[in-house]
């Protein structure tokens, strides 16, 4: 059940001749090197996938060219922006709340319990206290964190103490938080007469700051920044990352050497939840300023983190990359639609190729070593 | 609302058909030492598949052997991957849920033109089995069904009983049980999972259809709406063992069948969604919690352990 998560990490690169190379085989150990390098897998998963999708979209007679660069334009156009920004926070949230697991791993396939769950904290305290701004919004912001890590956090001692793994506490976890914040919005916390399961708009103070006169990116976005830094700098810089990073190459080695991996799991699902409790936080002080049934779900974030974490492998410098990739995907699509007429759910199918693809990498891995990949 | 209606029944049934199949793909899977959560992408291609086919060949029963053999290939991607190039079936699950999503949205734009909702005028269901209606009890539980439901059944008990019964069966179980020891035994333990795998994807065109052709005449995009999830939470509750499927199946269906009931007077339905989930998670914790319990005892009443057996001698 375990992937390999540092695929091309340490350990794996092995320059193995000693005596003087002649220049052919400097080149070709050069090329080794070059193509064992990380960024060499994702990378070619993308072409592919790409590829594919261009086939997919000639086969349904309509023009790949006129469709990729419709997504292009659709997200990258100076005035979309702005809200391409916006949603590239939420992906790359969710994404980091994939890859800290994935570190050791793990899959958390919680991620909608955790968002909804930080969302319905963040909307209860920026609905009920009457606060200044300055004070309101951290602890808002604070309170999902701390309510979604506890959330995620179970799946530490589920998985350590009774043998059930993450990734399955997780999945089963989630529909039951997403359930209990749907019928609190219904039938306690929601706005009287509403048709629509809500909260009351929330007051000005609880509104998350805005950046200069953008209308979409606010705070939030410089918030994720944040935290992806301090991913970076804890696993690349810190004892803990190393360890984490140990459990996820050999979990009974990195026991033998004195990893509390009981202790780190825990702290790494608790980081985890509280990433995607975050995210929700984000979504609900932004526009409309409310906690809508179900808004938070629909545009599937979740998922599309989930993917991004996957194709950059965990690896911290190549989320936000991926995480790009899959935002312009997604904000693109819309613009595909309606300038190229290629429907918009090629979004999801690109995805969904690229995921297979970067799967089935071990094609190319069981063929160079010349080994059975059979379990 | 009266509960204890053949209504009822008949509405749980409904709601655990599609999830009976799908399920039983899981059980199968895993019981090959594959962790299978492709069912939700797999039986929304079969709930397509099995829509366009009808649609296409003016035949509903035609539409079931579209989507049965589509999404078995549809499944081949997971299955190949995963038992012959030691993939991963995690991250290949995922790639193919979203994929299916996807595929089904954008073919039905591209074929049909339309998006959300596909039912054009004239599209077959599958038949009811009216037939049985004069019969006092099989009439108001079965009339209103098709032939897949009762069928369900049939699979589960059939399959049940040649995974526990046959020397075949014993096979597949040993494959996922200790796959160095089956394959050490002359089993081919990769295509055991892989054709295992596939016989799943197929079973998930069956779920799908049912869903699109016998629960409703009409695709609607995500029309599974999790329902393969549930069905991965109801292998996880019965650990693998279809003979139990239909235990919680029929419970899972019975809390669908309940929060539509729940929604009609304006209850909360969420109880019911949540609860094969709660339901599963506390069950398995449970389990864990006795089986340690158990395992404790006799090391406190200090029995002497006992001495390993003779190795035996295996045919």
């Amino acid at each position: 059940m375990n992937i390999e998560p540092v695929p091309g990490g340490p350990g794996t690169v092995a320059p193995r001749a000693p005596e003087p190379l002649s220049r052919r085989s400097r080149a070709s150990a050069l090329l080794t090197l070059a193509v064992r390098h990380p960024a060499v897998v994702p990378t070619g998963a993308v072409v592919l996938a790409v590829l594919i999708g261009a086939a997919i979209v000639l086969a349904a007679g309509l023009n790949p060219i006129s469709a990729y660069s419709a997504v292009l334009a659709g997200a990258l156009d100076l005035e979309n922006l702005d809200y391409t920004f916006s949603v590239w926070a939420l992906i790359c949230g969710m994404a980091l709340a994939a890859a800290i697991p994935l570190r050791m791993g793990e899959f958390n396939l919680g991620g909608n319990g955790q968002m909804v769950l930080g969302g319905l904290a963040a909307a209860f305290i920026a609905g009920q206290l009457d606060l200044p701004s300055i004070l309101l919004i951290p602890l808002a912001v604070v309170a999902a964190g701390v309510v979604a890590g506890a959330f995620g956090a179970i799946s530490a001692p589920l998985s350590t103490r009774y043998g059930i793994p993450i990734i399955i506490s997780t999945l089963l976890l989630s529909p039951v938080a997403v359930a209990i914040v749907s019928y609190l919005l219904r039938f306690q916390l929601g706005e009287a007469g509403s048709a629509v399961a809500q909260t009351e708009r929330f007051p000005d103070s609880a509104h998350m700051w805005a950046l200069g006169s953008l209308s979409y990116s606010n705070m939030g976005l410089i918030l994720i920044i944040v935290l992806m830094a301090l991913f970076w700098l804890v696993d690349s810089r810190s004892a803990v990352g190393f360890e984490l990073r140990v459990i996820g190459a050999n979990r009974r080695f990195a026991s033998y050497g004195g990893v509390r991996v009981g202790r780190l799991a825990f702290g790494a699902m608790a980081a985890s939840g509280a990433v995607a409790g975050v995210v929700g936080a984000i979504i609900v002080l932004s526009p409309p300023y409310r906690l809508v049934d179900g808004a938070l779900l629909s545009p599937g974030y979740t998922f599309a983190g989930l993917a991004a974490a996957l194709l950059a492998g965990g690896r911290p410098a190549f989320v936000p990359l991926t995480a790009a990739l899959f935002t312009i995907l997604q904000v693109g699509g819309g613009g595909m639609e309606r300038s190229a007429d290629v429907p918009r759910q090629l979004s999801d199918v690109l995805q969904g190729v690229v995921i297979i693809v970067l799967a089935l990498r071990t094609i190319v891995d069981s063929r160079r070593t010349g080994r059975s990949a059979t379990s | 609302m009266n509960v204890f209606e053949w209504g009822f029944v008949a509405a749980v049934l409904l709601a655990a058909t599609p999830i009976l199949y799908s399920s039983l793909a899981g059980a199968l899977s895993s019981q090959v030492g594959v962790f299978n959560i492709a069912l939700e992408g797999q039986m929304l291609w079969g709930a397509f598949a099995a829509v366009a086919g009808s649609f296409y060949t003016g035949s509903a029963w035609a539409g079931v052997l579209i989507a049965v053999v589509t999404t078995a290939l549809f499944s081949v991607t997971l299955a190949v991957g995963s038992a012959r190039w030691g993939a991963d079936p995690i991250v290949i699950a995922i790639g193919t849920n979203l994929f299916a999503l996807g595929i089904t949205g954008f073919l039905m734009r591209v074929l049909f033109d339309v998006s959300g909702t596909f039912s054009p005028r004239g599209l077959q269901g599958l038949d009811k089995m009216s037939f049985l209606a004069e019969i006092p009890v099989l009439g108001p539980v079965f009339a209103g069904q098709t032939a897949l439901v009762p069928l369900a059944f049939v699979f589960i008990v059939v399959i049940g009983l040649w995974l526990k019964l046959t020397p075949s069966g014993l096979r597949l179980r040993g494959v996922g049980e200790h796959p160095e020891a089956a394959s050490s035994l002359g089993i081919k333990v990769a295509s055991y999972q892989m054709w295992v795998t596939i016989a799943g994807g197929a079973l998930c065109g069956i779920a799908g259809a049912q869903l699109s052709l016998g629960n409703v005449t009409v695709f609607t995009e995500n029309m599974t709406a999790g329902r393969g999830w549930i069905a991965v939470a109801a292998v996880m509750l019965v650990m693998g063992r279809p003979l139990w499927l239909p235990v919680a199946c029929l419970g899972f269906g019975a809390a669908e069948a309940l929060g539509f009931r729940l929604q009609g007077i304006g209850a909360p339905q969420q109880l019911t969604d949540a609860a094969p989930y709660a339901i599963t998670i506390a069950v398995l914790v449970g389990m864990r919690m006795w089986v340690t319990a158990r395992n404790r005892r006799p090391s406190l009443s200090a029995q002497p352990v006992p001495l390993p057996s003779q190795p035996e001698s295996t045919s």
